[in-house]
C-alpha cells in the first residue's frame, strides 16, 4: 500500500523537488506552508511520515513538534525535521521535543529519500 | 616612599626566599649580621660592590633588589596565572621572574592580553552569529534556496528519463534561486561591511581609547592651543580604529577641549608650579570644579609636572570608563576596580572632595595620595536624577612613612588580602 508523506516546508522550490523526488519513489506526497495551521493538517491527513522544516510562517516547528507529541494520534508519528540550522544545541532541542530524525539543510536528494524510508521500515523482530 | 629606600626589604624577601638565615647571608657578604639587619630595615643604604655581593649570592640580577619589577606588570602577570590554566604557575616567586627577565615577563603580560582580546572577539563573533536577527534570517535563506538549487540540479543530473514539463520547471527554479541567491549574498556582503569591520565587533572601544591616549601621553597638544578641532585630531588618532572607539575619542577629546579651554595650560602650569598637583589647593586658587582640575592634571605633559600622575574615572554602575595607568598602581584591564578605592566611596559622598593616603600590596607598598569627587554630568532636568561621575586623581607619594595609608588593591581576582569585606570573589593568590 502506498505510504503517505507530508511535507511542511514553506520554500516553494524546496516543497517541489521533494514532491518531485518522493513521488518518483513511490510516496504520495501532501504540502502545506503555514506553521499555525499545521497540527490540525497532520492530524486531517494522517500521514506515516512529516517533513517538518523548523522556520515556517506562524509557528516554529519546534513548536508544532511538541504540540503534535503531546497528542496521543501523533505522539509516535515519524518526524524529519529540517533546519538551516545545524549546531548541537539545536539538534537536543529537537530531540528534546521528541523528533525522529533531524537533518540539516542543505542535504541532498538521496538523503531525504534514504532518511524518510528508515522513518517507516518495520523494526525486525529479535531472533 | 621612594622605590630605591626599599632595597633592604627586597633583599631580605629574597633571603627568605633562598632559605637563608640572616646571620648566613652576612657571613657570605663579610659583612655584620647586625649590620645587614640594618640593611634590610632600610635603615642603611646599600649599593656598590656589596650590593653586588648579596645579589651574587641571592642569585638575583641587582637591578631586581635595587627596583624591584614595575606593579602594573607583576598585576598582568597574575591576571594571567588567574586561568585556570596558570594553576602551575608559582605565583610567590611573580616578583623574582619579573625582575630576573624582564623582557620574557613583559612577553607573557603581553600575550595573555592579547589573547584575552581574542577570546573577546570570538565570543563576540559568536554572539553575532547567535543573536544578530538579520544575519541569522539571511543565512537562513541562502541555506533554503542552496538547498533548492541542490536538490533541483541532483534530479536534473541523475539518470533516467524526466518529463520536458519538469525539466523546464526545475530549471526555471534553479535560474530563479540562483538569482535569489546572488541578491542574498549581495545583501548580505553589504550588511556586514555597512556594520564595519571585524575590529568593530571584536574588540572593547574603550580599551581602543585608551590606547590611544596613552600613546600620546594624554597629552593633546593641538588641542590645547585651539589648532585642531577634536573631531580632526579624533579621525588623525583613531584611523584604523573601530567605528565605536572613534566616536569615543572624539567625545573624550571633545571634553578635552572644552576643559583645556576652561583651563589654559599656561593657568594651570603657573599653578602647579606653587600648588602643586593638588587638586584641593588648586580648586582654591582657580575657582574651578575638582574633576575638571584632575582631568587637566592628567593631560600635564611631564615637562610641567615632574612626575607622572594617574587618573580613573568611572560612570555610576562603577565601570571604569578612563584610565590613564600609573606604574606600580595597577588598574583592573576591565570591569570595576577595587571597591575600597575612594574613587567609589566619591559615588556616595556627591560633590565632596575626598582625599586619602592608599597602597597596594606588592613588595614595592608604595604610597599614593589619591582625591576623588563624584560630580554631575549631563544637564539635568525637572525631576530628573542626576547622573554621576567619579574622578580619581592619583599622585605618588614621596617620604610618606608618615601618614597611615588605606590598603587597597586592584581587582578581588589578584588581590592577596583574602579577609576583606569588599571581597566579592576569591582570589587567586595566598591571602595576608
Amino acid at each position: 500500500m502506498q505510504k503517505h508523506v507530508l511535507v511542511i516546508e514553506d520554500e516553494p522550490n524546496i516543497i517541489e523537488a521533494i514532491s518531485f523526488i518522493l513521488s518518483r519513489d513511490g510516496w504520495s506526497v501532501r504540502t502545506h506552508s503555514n506553521g499555525v495551521t499545521a497540527v490540525e493538517t497532520v492530524l486531517a491527513r494522517k500521514p506515516d511520515v512529516v517533513i517538518l522544516d523548523v522556520m515556517l510562517p506562524g509557528k516554529s516547528g519546534y513548536d508544532i513538534l511538541r504540540e503534535l507529541r503531546d497528542l496521543p494520534e501523533t505522539r509516535d508519528l515519524p518526524i524529519l525535521m529540517l533546519t538551516a540550522r545545524g549546531q548541537t544545541k539545536d539538534r537536543e532541542l529537537a530531540e528534546r521535543a521528541g523528533v525522529s530524525h533531524f537533518m540539516t539543510k542543505p542535504f541532498s536528494n538521496a538523503e531525504v529519500i534514504e532518511a524518510v524510508r528508515a522513518l517507516v521500515a518495520p523494526v525486525s523482530d529479535p531472533p | 616612599m621612594a622605590r630605591d629606600t626599599l632595597t633592604g626589604s627586597r633583599i631580605r624577601e629574597r633571603r627568605i626566599i633562598a632559605g637563608l638565615r640572616q646571620a648566613d647571608l652576612a657571613r657570605s657578604a663579610d659583612i655584620s649580621a647586625s649590620y645587614l639587619n640594618l640593611i634590610e630595615h632600610n635603615r642603611r643604604r646599600i649599593g656598590g660592590k656589596l650590593l653586588l655581593d648579596i645579589a651574587a649570592i641571592l642569585d638575583v640580577e641587582p637591578s631586581l633588589l635595587t627596583e624591584g619589577a614595575g606593579a602594573t606588570l607583576i598585576a598582568a602577570l597574575r591576571e594571567a596565572a588567574s586561568d585556570p590554566r596558570g594553576k602551575a604557575a608559582e605565583l610567590d616567586r611573580v616578583d623574582e621572574f619579573a625582575g630576573r627577565f624582564p623582557g620574557w615577563a613583559a612577553l607573557l603580560a603581553e600575550s595573555r592580553r592579547r589573547i584575552a582580546t581574542l577570546e573577546r572577539t570570538v565570543e563576540t563573533l559568536t554572539d553575532r552569529m547567535t543573536h544578530d536577527p538579520h544575519l541569522a534570517a539571511s543565512l537562513h535563506e541562502m541555506l533554503s534556496t542552496v538547498t533548492a538549487i541542490r536538490s533541483a540540479a541532483s534530479i536534473l543530473a541523475e539518470p533516467g528519463e524526466i518529463e520536458p514539463e519538469w525539466q523546464h520547471r526545475f530549471h526555471r527554479n534553479i535560474y530563479e534561486d540562483s538569482a535569489r541567491l546572488a541578491d542574498t549574498s549581495r545583501s548580505l556582503v553589504n550588511y556586514l561591511e555597512a556594520a564595519d569591520d571585524a575590529t568593530s565587533a571584536a574588540s572593547v572601544p574603550q580599551e581602543e581609547v585608551d590606547a590611544i591616549l596613552e600613546a600620546e601621553g594624554h597629552h593633546i597638544a593641538v588641542l590645547e592651543t585651539g589648532a585642531a578641532s577634536p573631531d580632526e585630531v579624533a579621525r588623525r588618532l583613531a584611523a584604523g580604529s573601530s567605528g565605536p572607539a572613534r566616536e569615543l575619542l572624539a567625545r573624550a577629546l571633545g571634553r578635552y577641549a572644552e576643559d583645556a579651554a576652561l583651563l589654559p595650560l599656561a593657568v594651570l602650569t603657573e599653578a602647579v608650579a606653587q600648588n602643586g598637583p593638588d587638586p584641593a589647593a588648586l580648586m582654591r586658587r582657580l575657582g574651578l570644579d575638582a574633576a575638571l582640575i584632575m582631568r587637566r592634571l592628567a593631560s600635564l605633559p611631564l615637562t610641567v609636572l615632574g612626575d607622572p600622575v594617574g587618573l580613573v574615572i568611572c560612570d555610576a554602575s562603577g565601570t571604569l570608563i578612563y584610565r590613564k595607568p600609573l606604574a606600580d598602581f595597577a588598574m583592573p584591564r576591565f570591569g570595576a576596580g577595587c571597591p575600597i578605592w575612594p574613587l567609589y566611596q566619591a559615588l556616595s559622598r556627591p560633590m565632596m572632595l575626598l582625599g586619602r593616603h592608599v597602597t597596594q600590596p606588592g613588595p614595592a607598598q608604595r604610597v599614593f595620595a589619591t582625591f576623588a569627587v563624584a560630580q554631575p554630568v549631563g544637564g539635568g532636568g525637572l525631576n530628573r536624577e542626576p547622573l554621576f561621575q567619579a574622578h580619581m586623581l592619583i599622585v605618588p607619594q614621596a617620604g610618606a612613612e608618615a601618614v597611615d595609608p588605606l590598603p587597597v588593591g586592584t581587582t578581588c581576582r589578584i588581590c592577596s588580602r583574602t579577609a576583606c569585606e569588599a571581597r566579592r570573589e576569591p582570589s587567586i593568590l595566598g591571602g595576608t
